[in-house]
Protein backbone atom coordinates (compact mmCIF):
# COMPACT_ATOMS: atom_id res chain seq x y z
CA UNK A 1 0.00 0.00 0.00
CA UNK A 2 1.27 3.42 -0.52
CA UNK A 3 0.17 6.38 1.14
CA UNK A 4 -1.84 9.14 -0.97
CA UNK A 5 0.28 12.22 -2.39
CA UNK A 6 0.22 15.53 -0.18
CA UNK A 7 -2.26 17.84 -1.30
CA UNK A 8 -0.71 21.22 -2.53
CA UNK A 9 -0.21 23.53 -0.19
CA UNK A 10 -2.42 26.62 -0.72
CA UNK A 11 -0.55 29.52 -1.77
CA UNK A 12 -1.70 32.20 1.29
CA UNK A 13 -0.48 30.36 3.59
CA UNK A 14 2.62 30.75 5.56
CA UNK A 15 4.16 27.03 5.00
CA UNK A 16 3.68 28.21 0.77
CA UNK A 17 5.89 31.12 1.70
CA UNK A 18 8.18 29.22 3.58
CA UNK A 19 8.62 26.86 0.80
CA UNK A 20 8.55 29.58 -1.99
CA UNK A 21 11.38 31.54 -0.15
CA UNK A 22 13.44 28.99 1.81
CA UNK A 23 12.66 25.91 -0.87
CA UNK A 24 12.27 24.14 3.08
CA UNK A 25 8.60 21.13 2.74
CA UNK A 26 7.33 21.60 5.96
CA UNK A 27 5.49 18.71 5.73
CA UNK A 28 8.87 16.58 5.93
CA UNK A 29 8.99 17.72 10.06
CA UNK A 30 7.29 14.34 11.88
CA UNK A 31 6.92 16.60 14.98
CA UNK A 32 10.40 13.96 16.54
CA UNK A 33 11.12 16.51 18.55
CA UNK A 34 14.97 16.72 18.26
CA UNK A 35 15.25 19.58 17.57
CA UNK A 36 13.77 21.31 20.73
CA UNK A 37 15.53 18.46 22.83
CA UNK A 38 19.14 19.87 21.65
CA UNK A 39 18.01 23.41 21.24
CA UNK A 40 20.46 25.62 23.90
CA UNK A 41 18.03 28.59 24.26
CA UNK A 42 14.78 26.15 24.29
CA UNK A 43 14.00 26.31 28.20
CA UNK A 44 13.97 30.07 27.34
CA UNK A 45 11.58 30.36 24.50
CA UNK A 46 7.43 30.60 24.71
CA UNK A 47 7.40 28.32 21.95
CA UNK A 48 9.95 25.83 20.86
CA UNK A 49 11.20 24.97 17.08
CA UNK A 50 8.74 21.93 17.47
CA UNK A 51 6.36 23.85 18.61
CA UNK A 52 6.91 26.49 16.13
CA UNK A 53 7.36 24.15 12.82
CA UNK A 54 3.92 22.64 13.73
CA UNK A 55 1.87 25.82 13.83
CA UNK A 56 3.37 26.55 10.05
CA UNK A 57 2.67 22.94 9.18
CA UNK A 58 -1.32 23.66 9.93
CA UNK A 59 -1.30 26.18 7.12
CA UNK A 60 -4.25 28.03 9.55
CA UNK A 61 -4.50 31.89 9.76
CA UNK A 62 -4.57 31.66 13.37
CA UNK A 63 -1.59 29.48 13.30
CA UNK A 64 0.55 31.24 11.22
CA UNK A 65 -0.18 34.28 13.29
CA UNK A 66 0.85 32.71 16.27
CA UNK A 67 4.33 31.56 14.99
CA UNK A 68 5.01 34.98 12.91
CA UNK A 69 4.38 36.29 16.74
CA UNK A 70 6.14 34.16 19.43
CA UNK A 71 9.70 34.86 21.10
CA UNK A 72 11.12 32.32 20.19
CA UNK A 73 11.83 32.85 16.66
CA UNK A 74 14.32 35.35 18.23
CA UNK A 75 15.95 33.52 20.69
CA UNK A 76 17.27 31.07 17.63
CA UNK A 77 21.33 31.43 17.60
CA UNK A 78 21.52 29.72 14.15
CA UNK A 79 23.78 27.14 16.39
CA UNK A 80 22.39 24.57 13.50
CA UNK A 81 22.53 21.80 16.42
CA UNK A 82 18.87 21.27 15.43
CA UNK A 83 19.91 21.03 11.43
CA UNK A 84 22.70 18.79 12.29
CA UNK A 85 20.50 16.48 14.05
CA UNK A 86 17.13 16.46 12.39
CA UNK A 87 16.18 12.97 10.91
CA UNK A 88 14.26 14.94 8.02
CA UNK A 89 17.65 17.60 7.48
CA UNK A 90 14.88 20.29 8.14
CA UNK A 91 16.84 23.45 8.20
CA UNK A 92 15.15 24.79 10.96
CA UNK A 93 17.38 27.80 11.01
CA UNK A 94 16.63 28.93 7.76
CA UNK A 95 12.78 28.31 8.38
CA UNK A 96 13.54 30.59 11.53
CA UNK A 97 15.54 33.26 9.52
CA UNK A 98 12.40 33.59 7.54
CA UNK A 99 9.89 34.14 9.97
CA UNK A 100 11.83 36.83 11.95
CA UNK A 101 11.49 39.21 8.33
CA UNK A 102 8.12 38.23 7.66
CA UNK A 103 6.96 39.55 11.36
CA UNK A 104 9.02 42.45 10.76
CA UNK A 105 6.90 42.72 7.34
CA UNK A 106 3.31 41.92 9.00
CA UNK A 107 4.47 44.31 12.43
CA UNK A 108 3.89 41.15 14.10
CA UNK A 109 7.21 40.85 15.98
CA UNK A 110 7.38 40.12 19.38
CA UNK A 111 8.47 43.01 21.99
CA UNK A 112 11.58 40.92 22.97
CA UNK A 113 12.89 41.51 19.48
CA UNK A 114 13.35 45.53 19.88
CA UNK A 115 17.01 45.05 21.58
CA UNK A 116 18.08 42.05 19.06
CA UNK A 117 16.65 43.83 16.28
CA UNK A 118 18.46 47.03 17.08
CA UNK A 119 21.69 45.02 17.45
CA UNK A 120 21.13 43.61 14.33
CA UNK A 121 20.81 47.54 12.74
CA UNK A 122 23.14 48.81 14.05
CA UNK A 123 25.76 46.45 13.08
CA UNK A 124 24.93 46.46 9.88
CA UNK A 125 24.58 50.18 9.75
CA UNK A 126 28.32 49.73 10.41
CA UNK A 127 29.17 47.51 7.48
CA UNK A 128 27.00 49.60 5.24
CA UNK A 129 28.78 52.80 5.63
CA UNK A 130 32.36 51.66 6.55
CA UNK A 131 32.28 48.19 4.46
CA UNK A 132 33.29 46.38 7.97
CA UNK A 133 32.67 46.35 11.02
CA UNK A 134 33.11 49.29 13.41
CA UNK A 135 32.97 47.60 17.43
CA UNK A 136 32.98 50.77 19.10
CA UNK A 137 30.11 52.31 16.53
CA UNK A 138 28.06 49.08 17.07
CA UNK A 139 28.19 49.26 20.86
CA UNK A 140 27.21 53.13 20.22
CA UNK A 141 24.41 52.54 17.64
CA UNK A 142 23.32 49.71 20.30
CA UNK A 143 22.83 51.72 22.97
CA UNK A 144 21.39 55.31 20.62
CA UNK A 145 19.10 52.81 19.72
CA UNK A 146 18.21 50.49 22.31
CA UNK A 147 18.24 53.11 25.06
CA UNK A 148 20.76 50.75 27.28
CA UNK A 149 23.07 53.57 28.29
CA UNK A 150 24.81 51.95 31.24
CA UNK A 151 25.29 48.72 29.36
CA UNK A 152 28.92 47.15 29.61
CA UNK A 153 30.52 50.43 30.65
CA UNK A 154 32.42 48.78 32.87
CA UNK A 155 34.27 46.21 30.27
CA UNK A 156 35.19 49.07 27.87
CA UNK A 157 38.29 50.14 29.44
CA UNK A 158 39.85 46.99 29.86
CA UNK A 159 39.47 46.27 26.51
CA UNK A 160 41.03 49.59 25.32
CA UNK A 161 43.77 48.92 28.00
CA UNK A 162 44.34 45.95 25.84
CA UNK A 163 44.49 47.12 22.70
CA UNK A 164 41.08 45.15 21.48
CA UNK A 165 38.83 48.49 20.81
CA UNK A 166 40.79 50.28 18.10
CA UNK A 167 39.04 53.76 17.90
CA UNK A 168 38.81 54.37 14.26
CA UNK A 169 36.75 52.17 11.94
CA UNK A 170 38.60 50.67 8.59
CA UNK A 171 37.27 51.98 6.37
CA UNK A 172 37.03 49.89 2.68
CA UNK A 173 37.51 51.88 -0.74
CA UNK A 174 34.78 50.01 -2.17
CA UNK A 175 31.98 51.34 0.31
CA UNK A 176 29.87 53.29 -2.66
CA UNK A 177 29.60 49.78 -4.38
CA UNK A 178 28.43 48.40 -0.25
CA UNK A 179 26.05 50.69 -0.28
CA UNK A 180 24.36 49.77 -3.26
CA UNK A 181 24.30 46.22 -2.15
CA UNK A 182 22.86 47.08 0.52
CA UNK A 183 20.31 49.05 -1.15
CA UNK A 184 19.28 46.48 -3.69
CA UNK A 185 19.08 43.65 -0.56
CA UNK A 186 17.97 45.05 2.66
CA UNK A 187 16.47 48.13 0.78
CA UNK A 188 13.93 49.99 3.13
CA UNK A 189 14.19 47.22 5.86
CA UNK B 1 53.05 27.56 0.42
CA UNK B 2 51.09 30.59 -0.17
CA UNK B 3 47.43 31.27 0.79
CA UNK B 4 44.63 33.67 1.16
CA UNK B 5 43.90 35.69 4.06
CA UNK B 6 40.47 37.10 5.24
CA UNK B 7 40.80 38.49 8.91
CA UNK B 8 37.39 39.34 9.38
CA UNK B 9 36.57 42.15 11.52
CA UNK B 10 37.10 41.10 14.88
CA UNK B 11 40.70 39.96 14.12
CA UNK B 12 40.86 43.85 13.78
CA UNK B 13 39.34 44.82 16.67
CA UNK B 14 38.52 42.21 19.59
CA UNK B 15 40.56 39.63 18.59
CA UNK B 16 43.24 40.66 17.30
CA UNK B 17 45.78 38.25 19.07
CA UNK B 18 44.17 35.70 17.06
CA UNK B 19 45.06 37.66 13.35
CA UNK B 20 48.94 38.13 15.92
CA UNK B 21 49.25 34.26 16.77
CA UNK B 22 47.58 33.14 13.42
CA UNK B 23 50.72 35.73 11.49
CA UNK B 24 53.33 34.43 13.87
CA UNK B 25 52.70 30.98 13.52
CA UNK B 26 52.66 31.31 9.84
CA UNK B 27 55.97 33.72 9.59
CA UNK B 28 57.47 30.49 11.76
CA UNK B 29 56.52 27.57 9.25
CA UNK B 30 56.99 29.44 6.16
CA UNK B 31 53.50 29.69 5.09
CA UNK B 32 52.43 32.90 2.92
CA UNK B 33 49.38 34.89 3.78
CA UNK B 34 48.27 37.04 0.75
CA UNK B 35 45.28 39.05 2.12
CA UNK B 36 41.91 39.38 0.20
CA UNK B 37 42.21 42.97 -1.20
CA UNK B 38 39.81 45.38 0.03
CA UNK B 39 37.65 42.54 1.94
CA UNK B 40 34.63 43.69 3.50
CA UNK B 41 32.49 42.39 6.60
CA UNK B 42 30.85 39.32 5.66
CA UNK B 43 27.98 39.88 7.88
CA UNK B 44 27.97 36.82 10.54
CA UNK B 45 25.43 36.84 12.46
CA UNK B 46 23.15 39.84 11.33
CA UNK B 47 22.73 40.15 7.93
CA UNK B 48 21.16 36.64 7.63
CA UNK B 49 18.79 37.77 10.60
CA UNK B 50 17.22 40.74 8.46
CA UNK B 51 17.71 39.94 4.95
CA UNK B 52 18.60 36.58 3.14
CA UNK B 53 20.33 37.67 -0.09
CA UNK B 54 22.30 40.55 1.70
CA UNK B 55 23.11 37.21 3.72
CA UNK B 56 25.00 36.32 0.73
CA UNK B 57 25.84 39.28 -1.17
CA UNK B 58 28.80 40.18 1.24
CA UNK B 59 30.55 36.55 1.92
CA UNK B 60 30.04 36.30 -2.43
CA UNK B 61 32.03 39.87 -2.39
CA UNK B 62 34.89 38.81 -0.54
CA UNK B 63 34.95 35.73 -2.70
CA UNK B 64 34.89 37.68 -6.01
CA UNK B 65 37.46 39.41 -4.42
CA UNK B 66 40.02 36.64 -3.91
CA UNK B 67 38.94 35.21 -7.33
CA UNK B 68 40.23 38.35 -9.05
CA UNK B 69 43.27 38.23 -7.12
CA UNK B 70 43.46 35.37 -8.28
CA UNK B 71 43.63 32.76 -4.95
CA UNK B 72 42.19 29.53 -5.16
CA UNK B 73 41.68 29.18 -1.49
CA UNK B 74 41.49 31.82 1.65
CA UNK B 75 41.38 30.59 5.11
CA UNK B 76 39.05 32.29 7.17
CA UNK B 77 40.68 32.02 11.16
CA UNK B 78 37.24 33.15 12.38
CA UNK B 79 35.05 30.10 12.99
CA UNK B 80 31.71 32.83 11.94
CA UNK B 81 33.45 33.97 8.87
CA UNK B 82 34.37 30.71 8.23
CA UNK B 83 30.68 29.49 8.23
CA UNK B 84 28.81 32.42 6.50
CA UNK B 85 31.77 32.27 3.51
CA UNK B 86 31.19 28.66 2.86
CA UNK B 87 27.40 28.60 3.23
CA UNK B 88 27.16 31.53 0.84
CA UNK B 89 29.32 29.36 -1.53
CA UNK B 90 27.44 26.21 -0.99
CA UNK B 91 24.16 27.63 -2.12
CA UNK B 92 25.47 29.53 -4.79
CA UNK B 93 27.21 26.17 -6.16
CA UNK B 94 23.66 24.97 -6.23
CA UNK B 95 21.56 27.33 -7.67
CA UNK B 96 22.69 29.45 -10.76
CA UNK B 97 20.30 31.85 -11.24
CA UNK B 98 20.96 32.78 -7.96
CA UNK B 99 24.54 33.28 -8.69
CA UNK B 100 23.59 35.31 -11.84
CA UNK B 101 21.56 37.86 -9.61
CA UNK B 102 24.20 37.71 -6.39
CA UNK B 103 26.96 38.37 -9.23
CA UNK B 104 24.83 41.50 -10.48
CA UNK B 105 24.09 42.58 -7.05
CA UNK B 106 27.40 43.16 -6.43
CA UNK B 107 28.99 44.37 -9.74
CA UNK B 108 31.74 41.72 -10.10
CA UNK B 109 32.18 38.59 -12.02
CA UNK B 110 31.23 35.89 -9.38
CA UNK B 111 32.71 31.69 -10.57
CA UNK B 112 32.25 30.03 -7.20
CA UNK B 113 36.23 28.50 -7.47
CA UNK B 114 37.72 30.23 -4.35
CA UNK B 115 37.62 27.28 -1.77
CA UNK B 116 37.16 28.60 1.63
CA UNK B 117 39.03 26.31 5.16
CA UNK B 118 39.26 27.39 8.74
CA UNK B 119 42.62 27.34 10.83
CA UNK B 120 42.09 24.21 12.11
CA UNK B 121 42.12 22.39 8.48
CA UNK B 122 45.23 24.88 7.63
CA UNK B 123 46.82 23.58 10.41
CA UNK B 124 46.40 20.19 9.91
CA UNK B 125 48.22 20.10 6.78
CA UNK B 126 51.28 21.61 8.06
CA UNK B 127 51.49 18.81 10.58
CA UNK B 128 55.20 17.80 9.15
CA UNK B 129 56.22 21.96 9.72
CA UNK B 130 54.95 22.52 12.85
CA UNK B 131 55.92 19.25 14.55
CA UNK B 132 59.41 19.97 13.59
CA UNK B 133 59.55 23.24 15.32
CA UNK B 134 58.12 22.01 18.80
CA UNK B 135 60.78 23.53 21.26
CA UNK B 136 58.85 23.67 24.19
CA UNK B 137 55.66 20.97 24.70
CA UNK B 138 53.25 22.49 26.15
CA UNK B 139 52.33 20.13 29.17
CA UNK B 140 48.91 20.90 29.75
CA UNK B 141 45.74 19.58 30.75
CA UNK B 142 43.43 20.91 27.81
CA UNK B 143 39.33 21.36 26.86
CA UNK B 144 39.13 22.13 23.14
CA UNK B 145 35.96 23.94 22.72
CA UNK B 146 35.02 24.18 18.90
CA UNK B 147 31.53 25.70 19.18
CA UNK B 148 29.07 25.59 16.12
CA UNK B 149 30.42 26.95 13.62
CA UNK B 150 33.23 25.12 12.70
CA UNK B 151 31.49 22.02 12.64
CA UNK B 152 27.48 22.90 11.93
CA UNK B 153 25.83 22.27 9.70
CA UNK B 154 28.03 19.25 8.30
CA UNK B 155 26.32 19.34 4.88
CA UNK B 156 27.36 23.23 4.41
CA UNK B 157 31.35 22.87 6.00
CA UNK B 158 31.76 19.15 5.72
CA UNK B 159 34.78 19.43 8.28
CA UNK B 160 35.13 16.91 10.99
CA UNK B 161 32.88 15.24 13.04
CA UNK B 162 29.82 17.31 13.59
CA UNK B 163 29.23 15.94 17.66
CA UNK B 164 33.11 15.02 18.96
CA UNK B 165 35.53 16.49 16.04
CA UNK B 166 39.30 15.66 16.86
CA UNK B 167 41.29 17.89 14.87
CA UNK B 168 42.34 20.31 17.54
CA UNK B 169 42.60 17.47 19.66
CA UNK B 170 45.27 16.04 17.17
CA UNK B 171 46.56 19.76 17.05
CA UNK B 172 47.16 19.77 20.39
CA UNK B 173 48.66 16.45 21.42
CA UNK B 174 51.01 16.79 18.55
CA UNK B 175 51.79 20.28 20.71
CA UNK B 176 52.42 17.67 24.03
CA UNK B 177 48.97 19.32 25.54
CA UNK B 178 46.59 16.27 26.99
CA UNK B 179 43.18 17.10 25.09
CA UNK B 180 40.65 16.11 27.73
CA UNK B 181 37.26 13.90 27.13
CA UNK B 182 34.69 16.16 28.16
CA UNK B 183 30.77 17.29 27.56
CA UNK B 184 30.88 20.82 25.72
CA UNK B 185 33.32 20.21 22.46
CA UNK B 186 30.34 21.63 20.75
CA UNK B 187 27.69 23.14 22.92
CA UNK B 188 26.50 26.63 21.62
CA UNK B 189 28.46 29.72 23.78
CA UNK B 190 25.34 32.18 22.94
CA UNK B 191 26.94 33.64 20.03
CA UNK B 192 25.78 37.15 19.09
CA UNK B 193 23.63 37.64 21.78
CA UNK B 194 26.51 38.96 23.84
CA UNK B 195 25.11 42.42 24.16
CA UNK B 196 21.63 41.72 23.57
CA UNK B 197 21.30 38.86 26.01
CA UNK B 198 24.50 39.06 27.60
CA UNK B 199 21.81 37.07 30.89
CA UNK B 200 21.52 34.37 28.14
CA UNK B 201 25.17 34.10 27.41
CA UNK B 202 26.54 34.32 30.86
CA UNK B 203 24.51 31.22 31.25
CA UNK B 204 25.56 29.26 28.08
CA UNK B 205 29.39 30.26 28.66
CA UNK B 206 29.12 29.94 32.35
CA UNK B 207 28.34 25.85 31.90
CA UNK B 208 31.21 25.48 29.26
CA UNK B 209 33.11 26.99 31.92
CA UNK B 210 32.00 24.44 34.78
CA UNK B 211 32.68 21.88 32.56
CA UNK B 212 36.22 22.25 31.46
CA UNK B 213 37.18 22.91 35.07
CA UNK B 214 34.83 19.62 36.14
CA UNK B 215 37.14 17.41 33.76
CA UNK B 216 40.35 19.18 35.03
CA UNK B 217 41.12 21.35 32.56
CA UNK B 218 43.93 24.08 32.72
CA UNK B 219 43.05 26.22 29.91
CA UNK B 220 40.02 25.72 27.30
CA UNK B 221 41.33 26.19 23.52
CA UNK B 222 39.30 27.52 20.96
CA UNK B 223 39.06 28.82 17.49
CA UNK B 224 36.32 31.48 17.14
CA UNK B 225 36.59 34.78 18.36
CA UNK B 226 32.78 34.93 19.49
CA UNK B 227 33.25 31.71 21.53
CA UNK B 228 36.79 33.77 22.83
CA UNK B 229 35.25 36.71 23.91
CA UNK B 230 31.88 34.78 25.46
CA UNK B 231 34.25 32.36 27.35
CA UNK B 232 37.19 35.59 28.58
CA UNK B 233 35.63 39.09 28.35
CA UNK B 234 32.10 37.45 29.61
CA UNK B 235 34.25 35.75 32.20
CA UNK B 236 33.09 37.64 35.09
CA UNK B 237 29.04 37.71 34.39
CA UNK B 238 29.43 33.67 34.19
CA UNK B 239 31.08 33.57 37.21
CA UNK B 240 28.13 35.57 39.07
CA UNK B 241 25.83 33.76 37.39
CA UNK B 242 27.30 30.58 38.71
CA UNK B 243 28.81 31.89 41.42
CA UNK B 244 31.87 30.07 41.05
CA UNK B 245 35.38 31.92 40.70
CA UNK B 246 36.63 29.65 37.44
CA UNK B 247 39.84 31.46 36.31
CA UNK B 248 41.11 28.83 33.89
CA UNK B 249 41.99 31.20 30.79
CA UNK B 250 41.05 30.93 27.53
CA UNK B 251 43.55 30.41 24.50
CA UNK B 252 43.31 30.43 20.52
CA UNK B 253 44.08 27.37 19.18
CA UNK B 254 47.57 29.06 17.43
CA UNK B 255 48.78 30.87 20.60
CA UNK B 256 48.71 27.28 22.05
CA UNK B 257 50.99 26.22 19.48
CA UNK B 258 53.15 29.22 19.02
CA UNK B 259 53.91 28.71 23.04
CA UNK B 260 54.65 24.77 22.03
CA UNK B 261 56.86 26.49 19.14
CA UNK B 262 58.86 28.59 21.64
CA UNK B 263 57.52 32.03 20.47
CA UNK B 264 57.28 34.99 22.16
CA UNK B 265 54.11 35.62 24.41
CA UNK B 266 53.70 39.14 23.72
CA UNK B 267 54.09 38.06 19.56
CA UNK B 268 51.06 35.84 20.13
CA UNK B 269 49.19 38.68 21.97
CA UNK B 270 48.76 36.62 25.60
CA UNK B 271 48.64 39.60 27.33
CA UNK B 272 45.28 40.85 25.86
CA UNK B 273 42.75 38.23 26.95
CA UNK B 274 40.87 39.64 30.21
CA UNK B 275 41.29 36.12 32.10
CA UNK B 276 45.18 36.08 32.51
CA UNK B 277 46.86 33.51 30.96
CA UNK B 278 50.07 33.27 33.00
CA UNK B 279 48.96 30.25 35.05
CA UNK B 280 49.87 28.17 31.55
CA UNK B 281 52.54 30.37 30.46
CA UNK B 282 54.64 30.85 34.40
CA UNK B 283 53.23 27.37 36.43
CA UNK B 284 55.34 24.45 36.15
CA UNK B 285 54.03 21.86 34.08
CA UNK B 286 51.21 19.47 35.46
CA UNK B 287 51.23 16.40 32.97
CA UNK B 288 55.09 14.64 33.86
CA UNK B 289 57.32 14.92 30.40
CA UNK B 290 55.41 12.39 28.11
CA UNK B 291 57.25 8.46 27.68
CA UNK B 292 59.19 8.38 24.83
CA UNK B 293 57.07 5.74 23.10
CA UNK B 294 53.45 4.80 24.06
CA UNK B 295 52.45 1.94 23.49
CA UNK B 296 48.98 1.21 22.30
CA UNK B 297 47.28 -2.04 22.27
Amino acid sequence: MTSAPHPPVPEATLKAEVLAATGVKMNHCYQCGKCAAGCPVAEDMDLTSCQILRLVQLGEPEADRRALQCEGIWLCLACETCSTRCPQQVEVPRVLDFLRTEAVRRGLAHPGSRDILAFHRAFLDSVRTTGRLYEIGLVAGYKLRSRHFLQDLALAPRMLTRGKLPLLPHLIRGRAAMKRIFQRTLGGK
Amino acid sequence: MRIGYFPGCSLLGSSREFDESVRALAGAIGLELVTVPDWNCCGASSAHVLDHKLSLALPARILAQAEAAGLDEVLAPCAACFNRLSSARAELDADPALRTEIAGILELPYQGRVRVVNVLEVLDRCQAELQARMVAPFQRKVACYYGCLLVRPPRVVAFDRPEDPQSMDRLLALAGAQPLDWNHKTECCGAAFSVTRTDLVARMSGRIVAGAAKAGAEAIVVACPMCHSNLDLRRSASNALTGADHQLPVLFITQALGLAMGLDPAALGLQRHLVPAGPVLSGAPALAPQPAARTRP
